[in-house]
């Protein structure tokens, strides 16, 4: 008998392990409940229910105040049946366990909140914590008295957690068609005045008039999306990019070209379709991003962490206004000209790069921690300065200078009531810095900066003049910060003080962090991302209703950010690699690249992975 | 006749410790000169002083004549001197090829506006650069060319890693080479091979060279003349055989003798 029998090609396959409904960590499982109590009462008391509340979502249904707490237990749901599968040991298969784990979790967070119910209406803590409010309690009790609040939760939340850990249940591509149906829907309803604003026909036809979807909109979009992700939309997007992964040489370029050219078509047309909200937003974006791509040298490439980046953001803002505009303070001399936009902007470069020199002399000398304080610094000293009593005469103080002119270049004007003009100037200095950032990095400066990054001292002793290359990372970064600053002035025509408060550094900071450190297209991602739908320091983002928990939602998104992905949503590969050495190494062992010193003649291997 | 490098009553105190005491040292162009001594003879030291990295307490340094005293790091290289590292201090998260190229930065001279410009003058100082650092790694065998000019030098194995250092050291253009034990844990067949290497370093490249080094092997095969360090002072110069068999020398590394054992 030579034939072998179907089974026995899958015999050696390892069996999945069926276990009871209840036979799981029952430990772990109410810890994680816990977690789920603990961020619930959070979120509660930090006002973000009650505040969000007046945003209805779904009409009369949803409201985003509710969102903004159901969430947690069904991630957390879906994030206990996460477990590990280690290859040649024998998995869990999937079952009722998994459902009665998430429901656990889920219920445990949902006491929590009724136990803050309880707490809410035995006790005014009202002093302390201002969000203990009547509001919370009618928000908690769904208008419908303590009791009904009480039993309510542990519902919601078992019903949550055991449906993020159901979705564990399902076959991926189901999964995937029921996580864009919601995920589809609640864009749709968050992003509404964005929507609206682009396509003027819809807000009748998908919303309600008060704001919120229709009902029966949220059902055909979620079906729409669900039959779509289910046909497989999702996987086209996926074939073009394994393909462009796999290219190479030429065609790889073909295509980077294309790419690129598809998205500077829709850069120049999107502005012009769209109402001014998002012409606003694009332009703020922009802005956000030129000042992110300049400290994307100074902190990405060249490894120096500078806190006090705004210094040059505003040196760039008053430079220009005191060029331009005609309510300058009153002790400039007569002879100090008021010159047009672009003028001012060729004085400003200089001067902000002659600032970048004058910061930059007795600061880079410094390392490390130090610096980064220092820095600090230096950015508020900047602040103080054109806020102080001292410079009133050349800065007006706290009144900051007013006027300053739209930048007018014959053909266009540039000016904050035209957002789409001041998105078109950004757009044209962003694919400036850019191409700076590109090109400076893959030259000899760029090789430079990565080795002081890397090892200052080793990068001294190879040649490198290490305090000449770290000062011009840093002037390199003031130049592009300066940009930013020019344009900033021309478009809110006028500049105070309070516009360059260190919240812009570290916002700055955090879009280059979350959007991936030394990747010019992570810190666009990055830009996109926490500028756009969040919002900048002063400017509001898509989502206008959470601007009071701007810095709490960064905060939290920084900590995720540094625990889930320390090197950004697109990383640089280098930098990917720093931090996940280990796992690197190892990948490159099972591939046999990384050489052992036992070749007996040298080379041989090399030849061979070459034929 | 005037020395590639001379040092003149060289001390370097740390604190009250005399890491280097009243040394007079030199090396004649085209010289292999081997540095031993027990640890904490104040070898690196020795070393760290020549490329900058270390103040002298007192005394002279003078290379091609002119005194080394004041120099950062980097000048000091640009004047010639490079160097290795005893605990390999690669950039390992650049490219093995980068991490040549880098290593030009004081032989080249384009800027910002080079490379931003993409001028002619730019693109021909890359293609040098690049043409120089193969030539410099392809020294090495086919061990770190061909696909691994473009793999990061922490995939390296440590000998390799050793290997690039010397690279490293080789493509800033040096006159004088300082290696610091460069075949520290590499096995006999690589001590040997390398050992070679250093020999064709002064033959095929003209470099002059001072290594540090604890393998007596190395040492006896490659140097014209050994250098004894111990607690910071000479104890003995001249050929391998002259200081290997010299008495102090002994008795550093091994200790004195028990009391007159027959």
């Amino acid at each position: 008998m030579t034939a072998v029998t179907p089974g026995a090609a899958t015999a050696t396959e390892l069996e999945l392990v069926q276990k009871g409904a209840f036979d799981f960590d029952w430990n772990e499982a109410i810890r994680k409940g816990a977690i789920v109590a603990l961020t619930l009462a959070f979120i509660a008391l930090s006002g973000m229910p009650v505040g969000l509340d007046d945003r209805s979502l779904i009409e009369p249904i949803l409201s985003m105040g509710y969102v903004a707490l159901l969430w947690v237990p069904f991630v957390l749901g879906w994030l206990s049946g996460n477990e590990t599968v280690l290859e040649g040991m024998a998995a869990t298969k999937r079952g009722l366990r998994d459902v009665v784990r998430g429901d656990v979790i889920g219920f445990v967070g949902g006491l929590g909140l009724s136990l803050l119910v309880i707490l809410l209406n035995a006790f005014d803590l009202r002093d302390p914590l201002v969000n203990w409010s009547p509001q919370l309690i009618e928000l908690l009790q769904f208008d419908r008295g303590q009791g009904f609040g009480i039993v309510a939760w542990p519902i919601i939340g078992g019903v949550l957690g055991a449906a993020g850990a159901g979705l564990h249940l399902v076959s991926p591509r189901l999964r995937k068609a029921i996580l864009s149906a919601v995920i589809t829907v609640l864009l749709v309803a968050i992003f509404e005045t964005f929507i609206v604003d682009v396509i003027d026909f819809l807000d009748d036809l998908l919303y309600e008039k008060q704001g919120g979807l229709k009902l029966v909109a949220a059902i055909v979009i979620a079906v729409v999306a669900f039959i779509a992700s289910y046909a497989g939309a999702g996987r086209a997007v996926g074939q073009v990019r394994s393909n462009y992964h796999q290219a190479t040489g030429a065609a790889k370029k073909s295509q980077t070209i294309t790419f690129i050219a598809i998205a500077a078509i829709a850069l120049i047309v999107t502005p012009m379709i769209t109402g001014k909200i998002t012409q606003e937003l694009l332009a703020n974006i922009g802005i956000f991003l030129l000042l992110a791509l300049g400290l994307n040298i100074v902190v990405g490439l060249a490894g120096i962490l500078d806190l006090g980046y705004v210094a040059f953001f505003a040196v760039g803002g008053y430079t220009t206004a005191v060029l331009t505009s005609p309510n300058r303070g009153e002790d400039w001399p007569e002879w100090f000209p008021i010159m047009p936009w672009w003028g001012a902007l060729l004085v400003t470069i200089v001067v902000a790069a002659l600032v970048g020199l004058f910061i930059g002399a007795p600061v880079i000398r410094m390392r490390g921690d130090y610096l980064a304080i220092v820095t600090l610094g230096f950015g508020e000293i900047i602040r103080i300065l054109f806020l102080s009593d001292w410079l009133n005469g050349y800065f007006n103080g706290a009144q900051g200078i007013t006027n300053v002119p739209a930048a007018d270049f014959g053909f266009a004007q540039v000016k904050g009531t035209d957002p789409r003009s001041v998105f078109y100037l950004v757009l044209v200095f962003a694919v400036i810095s850019i191409y700076v950032s590109w090109r400076l990095e893959r030259s000899r400066l760029g090789r430079a900066w990565m080795a002081i990054r890397e090892d200052e001292s080793v990068a001294e002793a190879m040649g490198i003049n290490t305090v000449n290359m770290k000062l011009m990372a840093f002037v390199v970064g003031a130049v592009l910060a300066s940009f930013s600053g020019a344009i900033f002035a021309a478009k809110v025509g006028s500049i105070f003080p309070t516009s360059f408060l260190i919240l812009v550094s570290i916002i700055i900071l955090v879009v280059v962090i979350v959007g991936g450190m030394g990747n010019i297209i992570g810190v666009i991602v990055g830009a996109a991302v926490l500028i756009g739908v969040l919002g900048g320091p002063k400017q509001p983002g898509l989502l206008a209703e959470f601007s009071e928990y701007k810095l709490l939602i960064y905060g939290a998104l920084l900590v995720v950010m540094m625990l889930q992905r320390p090197e950004g949503l697109v990383p640089n590969a280098r930098r990917s690699r720093e931090l996940h050495q280990d796992e690197f190494l190892q990948d490159a062992w099972l591939k046999g690249e990384v050489d052992t010193d036992d070749d007996d003649e040298p080379g041989t291997e090399v030849q061979g992975a070459l034929a | 006749m005037s020395h590639l490098l001379e040092i003149d009553n060289l001390s370097v105190t740390f604190g009250g410790l005399h890491a280097l005491k009243e040394l007079n040292f030199h090396v004649d162009e085209g010289e292999i000169v081997g540095v031993i001594g027990p640890n904490g003879a104040g070898k690196t030291t020795f070393f760290n002083m020549i490329s900058g990295m270390v103040t002298p307490t007192s005394g002279d340094i003078r290379f091609e004549g002119e005194s080394l005293l004041g120099l950062d790091p980097n000048q000091v290289t640009q004047r010639g001197i490079a160097r290795t590292f005893q605990n390999v201090r690669l950039f390992a998260n650049m490219t093995i090829l980068e991490n040549v190229m880098v290593s030009q930065h004081c032989r080249t001279k384009q800027g910002v506006w080079g490379s931003l410009l993409n001028t002619a003058g730019f693109r021909r100082e890359e293609a040098e650069i690049r043409e120089h650092a193969e030539k410099v790694l392809g020294f090495f065998g086919s061990r770190l060319v061909g696909y691994r000019l473009e793999q990061t030098a922490s995939v390296l194995s440590y000998a390799n890693r050793r290997r690039l250092e010397i690279a490293r050291a080789m493509a800033t253009k040096p006159r004088l080479i300082l290696l610091d034990e460069p075949v520290a844990g590499m096995n006999p067949k690589e001590s040997a091979e390398l050992t070679e290497l250093i020999g064709k370093l002064r033959t095929e490249w003209g470099f002059t060279i001072v290594l540090i080094e604890h393998d007596m092997n190395v040492v006896r095969d490659v140097s014209d003349r050994v250098v004894c360090l111990d607690h910071g002072e000479t104890l003995a110069q001249g050929s391998f055989e002259e200081v290997s068999s010299n008495p102090d020398v002994i008795e550093a590394y091994l200790g004195r003798p028990l009391e007159k054992q027959s």
